[in-house]
């Protein structure tokens, strides 16, 4: 329980929006869109955390801030290992057509992370991509090929290798199913949680697909428009899911078992980051909002099963937790 | 049965003349739809579920074409018509939703007229007369205040408002079949959620027929009536959604089943198909599914199976034939 290897708190990341000469003009003050607004989360070492929510919640904004490609606008982003040299993070987006250099042998583009950190000594530098392309599946003939010779899974894969050629201790895996097809998507899938098994890696998993959190998450977290919603072990999550936004969402998601089932009305869209409604952003769609939901922001509260909820209607007991299976 | 199908397909054969020698993209597709139904197509990018729905709309990219085999809606057989005849069937008695509204939508028309226009060119109606069936449209469709938006631009709508923009545009002249190829896969969760039950009760209610694409296996599930399962260009499995759910026979269906991840517990890995579909100029000979298939006999590899048909679903399979005729 003691062993955290990433703690994150009160992260911020807003992003100014361009002042028009008019609203200058007008005394007005510049707006920005706060994509990452106040997430505070821990994720334990060999664990993986998942970020789960709709377009535009802010939730690969948060996951480029724990790599460190973009800087925090406030708050802390801290890994206990900071400072170490064994201290390493990779990364894996979605695009594996996106992410790999078109020119560059996939034997070169795994050893680049190797050579630029002086991992291994050159000799030991082909046998280690050898060993890499054979631990996610794929064959060391491949080594000599291009990028453009192999389907979108097998792309992944060498970009999982890539990412495992730098001894990563941490990773941050950005939708990485989500431009492929079911079929492959479970091969890949099965092969981060056999990986991550064996390498003890931590991981934050981005997602907006419920069922891949489910199937590779110890905890999740719920955003929307930038906040986190509710945070909890994976079983609590999705046996209990307490925040009604958290309901709403796994009310919407079409099921194989549920078939002909009559919909509940779902009411409304997500609003424009650029005017999140006032106190509770959720407000506006939420079936149990009051007066104190519009004028009062909620934070994180702690329930008895280890999950965390912003919501004033679960603290005041509003809600009946329903129950999912 | 045969008679009262709105749409049938037979024997569709579609190929891609290429430099290299000519593809064939779809292989032997039959079915029929009937009307108020919805049959589902599913399947991995390239199997030809989307390529389906584009002949049926006549709306195949040169060089891609119809080879052989026949497309009937009603009585009509439509896949031998000229485009010029093509065209006033396509809104009139066949709608289409595509993935991207933006795509489907003029950026440079306000909604209201593009509404309009689209009502007026296959219905005998006066400009005030399609305006007002435009309002309704929008207000069924579930756009709030419709004669506020009457006069927006597509850039003005979210996503989802547009989507049911474009479904509105593709009822406008009460078709009889909707094409939705992917309609909700650019959308988030909960806005999905809207725009299918939308579709649906459009079927339910104005006894519409729809022919819906999607790799979404949840989707068919919450909308389909029946499901067609394609792989390489042909229908491997086609029959009642919950029987093709709850009991796949097909090896492939029963792979792409057990690899969709759920919400229930983890127990153990997800059921794999090692290897990935064949590309349109490496298909392999026989049973396009063999290389992958753990069942692969020596018939699967020499002979393609046809669709045989038992206890209403059909299988396109060497092995479940053999296992059944010997039971």
């Amino acid at each position: 329980m003691t062993d955290i290897a990433l703690q994150v708190s009160d992260l911020q990341r807003h992003f100014p929006m361009g002042q028009s000469l008019l609203r200058a003009a007008l005394g007005r003050t510049a707006q920005s869109v706060r994509a990452v607004d106040g997430v505070g989360f821990n994720i334990q070492r060999g664990q993986t955390f998942s970020l789960v929510g709709e377009s535009g919640c802010g939730k690969s904004t948060l996951a480029r801030l724990v790599a460190g490609l973009d800087t925090p606008t406030g708050g802390q982003v801290r890994f206990s290992d900071a400072g170490k040299t064994s201290h390493r993070i990779q990364m894996i987006f979605q695009d594996p057509y996106a992410s790999l250099n078109p020119r560059y042998r996939v034997g070169t583009a795994i050893a680049e992370p190797i050579r630029f950190q002086k991992l291994l000594p050159e000799a030991a530098v082909l046998p280690r991509v050898h060993e890499l392309l054979r631990q996610v599946g794929l064959a060391a003939a491949d080594a000599a090929k291009f990028p453009h010779e192999f389907s979108g899974g097998q792309r992944q894969r060498v970009s999982i290798a890539r990412a495992l050629a730098g001894n990563p201790t941490f990773l941050v895996c950005d939708e990485p199913t989500s431009a492929l097809d079911v079929s492959v998507q479970a091969q890949i899938l099965n092969l981060l949680r056999q990986l991550q098994a064996e390498l003890g890696l931590t991981c934050l998993f981005i997602s907006h697909n419920l069922a891949v959190i489910n199937y590779v998450s110890h905890d999740v977290g719920v955003m929307y428009l930038g906040r986190l919603v509710e945070v909890a072990p994976t079983r609590v999550l999705f046996e209990a899911p307490k925040h009604p936004y958290t309901q709403m969402l796994l009310a919407a998601l079409p099921r194989l078992d549920t078939r002909g089932r009559e919909q509940p009305p779902i009411m409304g869209e997500i609003p424009s980051p650029l005017a999140p409604p006032s106190g509770c952003a959720f407000h506006p769609r939420c079936p149990h909002a009051n007066a104190r939901c519009q004028s009062e922001l909620p934070t994180l509260q702690d329930a008895p099963d280890g999950s965390r909820i912003a919501c004033h209607a679960v603290a005041e007991g509003r809600i009946p937790v329903s129950l999912f299976t | 049965m045969t008679s009262q199908a709105l749409l049938r397909v037979q024997h569709l054969r579609v190929e891609i003349p290429t430099r290299r020698g000519v593809l064939l993209a779809l292989d032997d597709v039959s079915f029929t739809i009937a009307p108020g139904e919805i049959l589902g197509f599913v399947g991995e990018s390239g199997a030809g579920k989307s390529l389906t729905g584009m002949a049926i709309l006549g709306l195949l990219d040169p060089p891609g074409r119809v080879a052989s085999g026949e497309i009937w809606l009603g009585e009509r057989r439509i896949d031998t018509l000229s485009q010029r005849e093509m065209r006033l069937i396509r809104g009139k008695q066949i709608g289409a939703v595509f993935q991207d509204p933006l795509m489907s939508l003029n950026p440079l028309l306000q909604i209201g007229d593009q509404l309009i226009e689209s009502i007026r060119t296959h219905l005998p109606l006066t400009h005030e007369q399609a305006a007002a069936r435009a309002l309704a449209l929008m207000r069924s469709v579930g756009i709030p205040a419709p004669e506020a938006r009457f006069t927006a631009y597509p850039h003005q709508f979210s996503g989802g408002m547009r989507q049911r923009i474009v479904i509105a545009l593709a009822l406008c002249a009460q078709p009889e079949l909707i094409v939705a190829d992917e309609p909700t896969t650019a959308l988030d969760v909960s806005i999905q959620a809207q725009v299918l039950h939308l579709l649906k009760s459009q079927c339910r209610e104005q006894g519409t027929a729809m022919l819906l694409v999607t790799h979404d296996m949840g989707v068919i599930a919450e909308t389909a009536d029946r499901v067609a399962v394609m792989y390489a260009g042909r229908i491997v499995e086609i029959g009642p959604v919950a029987d093709v759910i709850k009991a796949p026979v097909h090896p492939y269906t029963r792979g792409l089943m057990g690899a969709i991840p759920s919400l229930a517990p983890v127990t153990g890995p997800l059921a794999q198909i090692d290897g990935a579909m064949p590309r349109l100029n490496a298909r392999p000979d026989g049973c396009a599914f063999h290389p992958r298939c753990p069942a692969a006999t020596a018939q699967c590899r020499a002979q393609s199976p046809g669709l045989e048909t038992r206890h209403g679903r059909q299988v396109a399979c060497w092995v479940h034939q053999a296992s059944q005729e010997a039971a």
